[in-house]
C-alpha cells in the first residue's frame, strides 16, 4: 500500500512531462545534426554540395511531413505530393503576380492545408486500400485538371519571369537563397513532427493507427484528428513545394503531380522507420544517398531501380520496423536517442 | 452520329480488354487483400511476351497462350518470393511488396528493352458495317476478353480449386478448417491474377504501341474499372471495364480528349466514396 502511494507521489506532473518532452537528447542531437550538416555547404560555398544537399533536404521535409499521416496515424497517402505540387503552383502564379517570396512561401502552405482539409473531410472516412487508392485517384485526378486549367498554363505549365529574380540578387543567389530556405523548413518540419508525436494530439493518432475503433471508444474525436493530421502533415510540402519550383524556374504538371515521388517517399519513411522523427530523416537522406551512388557507380547503372526494388523488398520482408525500429528493438540502452 | 457510333463501338471494345486487365487486379485483392501494384508490370510483360515471341515467328495469338501460362507461373513464383511473408501484415506491408517487385521488373525490363516505344506489325484487316469499320485485331481481343471471363466463371464456379478460391475469399480462417490450404490457394490466385493481366496485355499489344512503362497506364485504368465494378468482384470488373470503355469513347465527343482522364479519376474517387463496393456491389 505504502509503495503505491509512493509510486504515485513520485508520477511525474504535468508540467514535469512537458519539460522532459523539450529535452531529450535524441530529439535535440537529430535538429543539431541536421541543421550543422546542413550549414555546411553555406560556409564552404560549395556549389555542387549544395545541390547534392538540396535534393537529401527535400526528401527529408517530405518523408517528414508524410511521417504524420502515415507513420503516426497509419493512413497509407499516395498523394503527398499533390501538396507539393499545388504548394509550388500557387506559389509561381503569386511570385508573377509580384507577390514578394515571404508572401508566396505560407501562400504555398496555407493552398496546401486548405485542400488537405476538404479532402480530409471527405476521403479520410475511407480505410485501409480504399483510402490508399482514393490518393492515388486525388493525385491522377488533379494532374490531369492542371493539364487543362489555363491559369496554371495547362500542360506547358508556367515559366517565373526572369524579373522575379532580380529582387532576391540575381539567380546565383536565389539558388542559395532557395537552400536557406529549404534548410530552415526542414528543421521545422523536424520541430513539428516531434511536437506532435510527443502531445496528446499524437497520441491519439497513434491510437487510431493500433485500433481505430477503440480509439474512438477512448474518447478520440477521430474525424478531426485524422483531418488534422493530415492538413498538418500537408501544410510543410506546400511550402516546400513554392521554394523548389522558385529554385527550378519552372513547373509543369509531370513534374508537380508525379505519382513515383509519393511512392519514393513512402520507402524512404519505411526505410528508416515508420513513427519515429529521426527514422524519417533517416530514410530520407539514406535512400538518396543510395540512388545518387546507384546512379553513379558504371557497373549498376542501368539497374539502379531493380536494385532499389531489390533492397525495398528486402526490408519490407525482414526489417518491416525499419532501421531505427530495428535497432530499438536490439539496442534498448539505445531508445532515448532514438525518437 | 455516326462519328458517335464508331467511337462508341471502338470504345467497346477496347473496353473490354481494359476490363480483363482489371479482373486481374480485382480478383487478387478480394481473394487476397492485396492492393497489387505490380500489376502493371505484368501486363508490360505480357506486352514484351507476345512481342518477343511474334518475332520469334510465332502467330500473336498462338503466343498468347504461353504467355498465359508463363503469366502463371511467374505469378505464383512471386507470391512464395515476395507476398507469403507479409501476406498477414499491415496493408502497407503488401503495397510495398508488390510495389518492390514492380520496381525490380521494369528496372530489368528498362535495361532489356529501353523505354523505345514498340509495336506488333499484324494485321488482320478490318471490316466495315454501314458506317462502321472495326479493326479485327480489336474485334478479336473483345471476343477474347469475353471468352476468358468465361473460362474464369467456370473455373471459380465448377472446379474444386476455383471453388476453394471463393472459400478463401470469403472467410480465409474457416476455409482453413475446412482442410483447403490457404498458402496454394493464395499462390494460385495470384498467379491467375498475374495471368489476366499478361493476357491483357497482350492483346493490347496487337492494337495499340507500347513501351515497358505503357504498363502504368493500364494499371491505373484497372484500379478504376475495380473500384467501379466493386474490388473483388471479377465480373463486374468486365462491367467496368465496358463504362470506362464507353466513356473514352464518348468525352471526346463532347469536349477535348485531355478531359477523359480528370472525369475517369473524378468518376473514381466519388464512386469510391458513395459507393465502395462498385456501382453493381450491394449498398453498405
Amino acid at each position: 500500500m505504502k509503495a503505491a502511494t509512493e509510486e504515485l507521489r513520485a508520477a511525474p506532473t504535468a508540467r514535469q512531462v512537458q519539460l522532459a518532452r523539450w529535452t531529450s537528447p535524441g530529439f535535440w542531437l537529430t535538429v543539431v545534426a541536421v541543421a550543422l550538416i546542413g550549414l555546411w555547404p553555406l560556409v564552404t560555398g560549395d556549389a555542387s554540395l549544395r545541390e547534392t544537399f538540396f535534393t537529401a533536404l527535400l526528401s527529408l521535409a517530405l518523408a517528414s511531413s508524410l511521417n504524420i499521416i502515415l507513420g503516426f496515424t497509419g493512413y497509407v497517402s499516395f498523394g503527398h505530393v499533390v501538396f507539393f505540387g499545388l504548394g509550388g503552383y500557387v506559389g509561381m502564379v503569386a511570385l508573377n503576380q509580384g507577390v514578394p517570396l515571404w508572401g508566396a512561401l505560407p501562400l504555398g502552405g496555407l493552398a496546401a492545408g486548405v485542400l488537405a482539409y476538404g479532402l480530409g473531410a471527405a476521403i479520410l472516412r475511407l480505410r485501409g486500400s480504399y483510402f490508399a487508392l482514393a490518393t492515388i485517384g486525388v493525385n491522377e485526378a488533379l494532374r490531369a485538371f492542371v493539364n487543362n486549367f489555363p491559369p496554371f498554363g495547362g500542360a506547358t505549365g508556367i515559366s517565373l519571369q526572369f524579373s522575379v529574380y532580380k529582387s532576391y540578387g540575381g539567380a546565383t543567389n536565389a539558388l542559395w537563397l532557395a537552400y536557406g530556405l529549404l534548410l530552415t523548413a526542414c528543421v521545422a518540419v523536424i520541430l513539428l513532427s516531434y511536437a506532435v508525436k510527443t502531445s496528446k494530439f499524437g497520441l491519439g493518432l497513434m491510437a487510431i493507427r493500433e485500433d481505430e475503433d477503440a480509439a474512438e471508444v477512448m474518447g478520440v474525436v477521430t474525424p478531426n484528428a485524422k483531418t488534422w493530421a493530415y492538413v498538418l502533415s500537408a501544410i510543410i510540402p506546400g511550402i516546400v513545394g513554392v521554394i523548389f519550383f522558385f529554385k527550378n524556374g519552372n513547373i509543369e504538371p509531370a513534374d508537380a503531380f508525379r505519382l513515383q515521388f509519393s511512392i519514393e517517399t513512402i520507402v524512404m519513411v519505411m526505410l528508416g522507420g515508420q513513427g519515429t522523427v529521426l527514422g524519417a530523416v533517416l530514410g530520407a537522406v539514406g535512400y538518396q544517398r543510395l540512388r545518387g551512388f546507384l546512379l553513379t557507380y558504371p557497373p549498376v547503372k542501368d539497374l539502379q531501380l531493380a536494385i532499389a526494388g531489390g533492397l525495398l523488398l528486402l526490408i519490407v520482408l525482414f526489417i518491416p520496423a525499419g532501421i531505427v525500429g530495428l535497432i530499438r528493438r536490439k539496442v534498448p540502452a539505445l531508445r532515448k536517442f532514438l525518437v | 452520329m455516326d462519328f458517335l457510333l464508331a467511337s462508341l463501338v471502338d470504345g467497346l471494345l477496347i473496353g473490354s480488354v481494359y476490363g480483363l486487365a482489371a479482373m486481374g487486379l480485382t480478383l487478387i485483392w478480394g481473394v487476397m487483400r492485396v492492393t497489387n501494384l505490380a500489376h502493371g508490370a505484368f501486363i508490360a510483360l505480357g506486352m514484351f511476351g507476345v512481342y518477343g515471341l511474334f518475332n520469334g515467328g510465332f502467330n500473336p495469338y498462338v503466343g498468347l497462350f504461353l504467355v498465359a501460362g508463363c503469366g502463371l507461373l511467374v505469378g505464383i513464383g512471386i507470391y512464395y518470393v515476395a507476398l507469403h511473408r507479409v501476406i498477414n501484415a499491415p496493408q502497407l506491408s503488401t503495397l510495398l511488396a508488390t510495389f518492390a517487385v514492380n520496381m525490380i521488373i521494369l528496372g530489368v525490363g528498362t535495361t532489356l528493352f529501353s523505354t523505345s516505344p514498340r509495336t506488333i506489325d499484324f494485321s488482320l484487316g478490318s471490316f466495315s458495317l454501314g458506317p462502321i469499320t472495326v479493326q479485327n485485331t480489336r474485334l478479336l481481343a473483345a471476343l477474347a476478353s469475353g471468352a476468358i471471363t468465361g473460362v474464369l466463371y467456370l473455373f471459380l464456379y465448377r472446379t474444386r480449386p476455383g471453388k476453394y478460391i471463393r472459400a478463401v475469399s470469403s472467410n480465409r480462417a474457416a476455409a482453413e478448417l475446412m482442410g483447403i490450404s490457404s498458402t496454394h490457394i493464395l499462390a494460385l490466385s495470384f498467379g491467375l491474377g498475374a495471368l489476366l493481366a499478361a493476357t491483357a496485355g497482350g492483346l493490347i499489344a496487337t492494337f495499340f504501341p507500347f513501351t515497358i512503362l505503357s504498363g502504368d497506364t493500364y494499371q491505373l485504368k484497372s484500379f478504376v474499372i475495380g473500384v467501379m465494378g466493386g474490388l473483388g468482384n471479377p465480373f463486374g470488373a468486365l462491367i467496368g471495364g465496358l463504362i470506362l470503355g464507353l466513356l473514352e469513347g464518348l468525352i471526346p465527343v463532347v469536349m477535348p480528349t485531355t478531359w477523359v482522364p480528370v472525369i475517369e479519376f473524378l468518376l473514381f474517387v466519388i464512386i469510391l466514396l458513395v459507393r465502395p463496393n462498385g456501382i453493381l456491389g450491394a449498398k453498405r
